[in-house]
């Protein structure tokens, strides 16, 4: 019984740590792209590194600190971090599928960051290459510290960080894997659905660590955590459902 | 400098794209934890309170982003 309530957990934690960083490294993979074949490969290979020594730093400097703090205050702080973050995706990605808001294009976004860097090219060409470095770097410590605070925050509660990371290093590996393949932005990912998923899982465990922080016992523990899952994604999917429908009728 | 308030900008960003949303969970959250301080026996409540009044909060800011988008 112990093991299956920590897998219900731990299986949650795992998959919202994949998927958001398969959803984040899909979003770094395509500037580093961009950076790689306008400039080469020598600035944004230094930008990615330097950028995930920075990102080491950070996890190496917080991590003795989560041990310090109070376990209801972590989880009251990490759930409302988790509750902000992973309802600012929802409500994203129920704008984008219900058609409010256009889905997030990667070849749109390669297009446009690889016609700015030419534009650069022909104002700034001595700094050229601190600049092309300069974008990877930002990119990487952009979207890398989404997938940490994303790995802490679902794996900090019930001592999970360990499998979250390794969650989250998976789909770092295979975006790059491919990415590196392909040489091209991962444009076919569904990145919207990626989303819409992930969110319902944060605002899941966000609501479920506040609770915890409260001293809130929820029915069933642990188990609690799938029933929230469940009614964000029947809410979420009504209200895309719904938003659709009124926008087609305001239409008519 | 600025090179910092932008970074930092871009950190809040993380948390916070639409101020309504932010505050209005911000707001349940203070409320269920009213609750659930002041009334341990009643802390279910608190915590249906939390769970419901996000998915509320959910359900209004997206509807109401969605007609501000139409109005443009």
């Amino acid at each position: 019984m112990g093991l299956m309530m920590t897998w219900t957990v731990a299986a949650p934690a795992i998959s919202a740590a994949f998927l958001s960083s398969l959803v984040e490294a899909v979003e770094a993979l395509t500037i580093v792209l961009a950076v790689g074949t306008v400039r080469g490969w020598r600035p944004a290979g230094l930008g990615a590194v330097a950028g995930l020594a920075l990102l080491a730093l950070i996890v190496l400097a917080l991590g003795p600190l989560l041990d310090r703090v109070p376990l209801n205050l972590l989880q009251l702080a990490i759930g409302v971090l988790l509750l902000l973050f992973g309802m600012r995706w929802l409500r994203k990605a129920i704008l984008r599928a219900a058609g409010v808001i256009p889905l997030h294009d990667e070849a749109k976004v390669y297009a446009t960051e690889t016609a700015q860097l030419r534009e650069q090219e022909n104002l700034h060409k001595a700094r050229l290459d601190w600049l092309a470095a300069l974008a990877s770097f930002k990119t990487i410590v952009l979207e890398g510290l989404e997938v940490v605070f994303i790995v802490i925050a679902v794996g900090a509660g019930r001592g999970l960080i360990g499998p979250a990371s390794v969650g989250a290093i998976a789909a770092c590996i295979l975006v790059a894997g491919v990415g590196f393949a392909v040489h091209r932005p991962l444009a076919r990912v569904p990145e919207n659905t990626l989303k819409f998923v992930v969110g319902v899982m944060l605002s899941a465990f966000g609501v479920f660590w506040i609770g915890e922080g409260f001293g809130i016992d929820w029915p069933g523990e642990d188990i609690a955590i799938i029933a929230f899952a469940a009614l964000f994604l029947v809410v979420a999917l009504g209200t895309a459902a719904l938003t659709r429908r009124v926008g087609r009728e305001a239409l008519q | 400098m600025s090179a910092l308030i932008s970074a930092l900008r871009q950190f809040a960003g993380l948390f916070v794209e639409d101020g309504w949303l932010a505050l209005a969970i911000l707001g349940i959250v203070a409320l269920a934890g009213v609750l659930a301080l002041l009334m341990p026996r009643l802390s279910l409540a608190a915590g249906a309170i939390l769970l419901f009044g996000c998915l509320g909060v959910l359900v209004a800011n997206v509807m109401r982003a969605a007609r501000d988008e139409r109005v443009r």
